[in-house]
């Protein structure tokens, strides 16, 4: 029984987050493979028998350029039965949500998503999700092959071992002309500039909240008095109201500082994986029901345009 | 144009979510309301139709025979008519099975444009729109932060990742929006009068010609094997901003924790 691991990668290198699924995989015990796909991604893929893999295939095409997901479900599919694969992991992006979806239909499988735990119990494979805003516990199972499992990021450390070169395998690729209907225009590249919230040992972040992207000034004096950084979630930055390279959560940064201050942020999954791990979370939120208070240290129900100032006036006292 | 807007009901933010310890599936008997993030899909929907009047919006939803009443507040909002699938058979349906409903309704319809939101609120699912893309054979785009129908095209900047890209899809397409794509309208006095009148077309799944082995847990490939309790997490403490008093509690607790 092979396990695949769906390697994604970026300017020639493999995503962390798919190579904790390959070292989560591995631990698993069986045949563990993983499967590049892209154009020239040779290197990415010689390098992943350190990190679990016995076998790789290779899916190396122009028509695998762009990292779109229709043409991937052509050569995931061919791949799951040509080989005879009965498990199918990919770590949440995305990228590989929409292929494991694709995939999930197109061969009739079942799809388990933002799973944080895997485990193999009396040889079946079993699936831990957290659902209702992490406050449940459900484990989960699939009915027949191949079993398709989407893992929530940051859900599993990479774990460099001795493994050496791995099998390298080169898979056709043939793409249907609808699956390639889809075309990119531009293609993102990381944002190096703005400042780096990722060494700041405090973090003042705001959300949709704020009401407007003028308002993040109100952050911007917290900040500076308790000599932090300004951060900001997807749903503003993607509103255009503060840079990408703030960004906390799912698609922007992991980070965790000492003390994190969350300001109108409703606290969706996707941000809360990208600052779970801060040591104090501090929330202020007039919603008393946000997500957010369920892993807040301190929850604050209340007016953050009002807070907030008086806040800042209070910290900049104590420290002078 | 022809858009319809997948839409779905899910629990009340105030109503308790939890599984039914029997059927393990979601408790769907509490007050229900319209999943949030789909009424980014539809507002987008409605503003091509307030820039071209004969576009026409049609809410899909599977579900329960109740979530007509939650469903007609996209009615009130602005959109034509709601297809409701609404069987018990239907009942458990996972991601495989919802997309089979699902593909159903909307080959019916036979849109230009399928819009979905980015989540389920219920499930956290973000996924849908790729097993529906894949079962009606669409070209898709998904996390789309802005959405412009050019040509028979649909074009959107989305965010990944690493940054932003901008895709483009021949219509027919599926297109899943992120919430962050336009703030949704409020339904107007007169548009939830008006939403009485128009029509509610709730069909079963024989009427769709689905089979009963493709939906419910019969056409699912995922099981629930059981609940638990979830990982413990520290205490809370909470502030009730009642005195205005909050900004010193908080300055308080940052400082007997020495963080300021």
């Amino acid at each position: 029984m092979t396990t695949l691991v769906f390697v994604e990668h970026h300017e020639g290198e493999a995503a962390k987050g798919s190579l904790g699924v390959l070292a989560k995989a591995a631990s698993l015990g069986g045949d563990v493979a993983a499967v590049v796909a892209g154009e020239n991604v040779r290197g990415v893929a010689e390098g992943l028998g350190a990190h679990g893999a016995s076998r790789v295939y290779v899916a190396d095409d122009a028509a695998l350029a762009a990292p779109l997901p229709q043409p991937r479900v052509d050569v995931l599919a061919r791949l799951v039965q040509d080989e005879g694969i009965g498990t199918v992991l990919f770590a949440a992006s995305v990228l590989a949500a929409d292929v494991a979806a694709g995939l999930a239909a197109r061969l009739g499988a079942g799809l388990n998503w933002d799973l944080v735990e895997l485990e193999s119990r009396d040889g079946e494979l079993v699936g831990t999700t957290l659902a209702f805003d992490d406050t449940a516990k459900v484990e989960v199972g699939w009915k027949g092959e191949p079993r398709i499992g989407l893992v929530r990021s940051g859900s599993f450390e990479p774990a460099p071992g001795d493994g050496g070169a791995p099998d390298l395998r080169d898979v056709p690729v043939e793409v249907d002309d609808w699956s390639r209907s889809t075309a990119m225009l531009e293609q993102a590249h990381e944002e190096s500039s703005g400042p780096s919230i990722e060494d700041a040992d405090v973090i003042v972040a705001g959300g949709r909240g704020l009401g407007e992207p003028e308002k993040f000034a109100l952050l911007e004096e917290l900040a500076k008095a308790l000599g932090g950084a300004v951060a900001a979630t997807r749903a503003v930055v993607d509103a255009g109201w503060y840079p990408y390279a703030t960004q906390v959560g799912q698609t922007g940064k992991n980070v965790a500082p000492k003390l994190y201050v969350a300001c109108g942020i409703s606290g969706a999954i996707q941000h809360k994986v990208g600052m779970q791990s801060s040591g104090t979370i501090v929330a202020i939120n007039k919603d008393p029901n946000a997500p957010i208070f369920e892993y807040a240290d301190l929850a604050v129900v209340g007016d953050l345009h009002e807070i907030v100032p008086k806040l800042t006036e209070l910290v900049r006292q104590r420290r002078s | 144009m022809k858009i319809a807007v997948c839409m779905k009901e899910v629990p009340d933010a105030a109503a308790p979510k939890r599984l039914d310890p029997g059927t393990k599936r979601l408790d769907r008997s509490v007050e229900g309301a319209l999943n949030d993030f789909d009424t980014h899909a539809l507002e987008e929907a409605l503003r091509v139709k307030d820039g071209a009047a004969d576009t026409e919006v049609v809410v899909v939803s599977m579900g329960p025979a109740k979530a007509a009443e939650s469903l007609r507040k996209a009615l009130a909002m602005g959109a034509d008519r709601l297809l409701l699938v609404s069987d018990e058979g239907a009942a458990g349906s996972d991601l495989l099975a919802t997309a089979a409903v699902l593909a159903k309704a909307l080959e019916r319809e036979s849109p230009d444009l399928v819009l979905l939101g980015q989540q389920a609120g219920d499930s956290d699912g973000a996924v849908l729109w790729a097993a529906l893309a894949e079962r009606m054979r669409l070209p898709m785009i998904s996390q789309a932060a802005s959405l412009e129908l050019d040509g028979g095209k649909a074009r959107s900047k989305r965010q990944t990742e690493y940054g932003y890209d901008v895709l483009e899809a021949p219509l027919p397409a599926v297109v899943a929006v992120s919430d962050a794509i336009n703030e949704p309208r409020y339904p107007s006095l007169k548009g939830i009068m008006g939403a009485k009148k128009k029509p509610v077309d709730t069909v079963s799944l024989a009427d769709l010609g689905v089979d009963a082995g493709e939906v419910g847990e019969a056409g699912s490939r995922t099981t629930v094997v059981g609940t638990g309790d979830p990982p413990p997490r520290g205490e809370t403490q909470r502030i009730e901003d009642e005195g205005g008093d909050s900004a010193e509690k908080i300055a308080a607790y940052l400082q007997e924790r020495k963080l300021v």
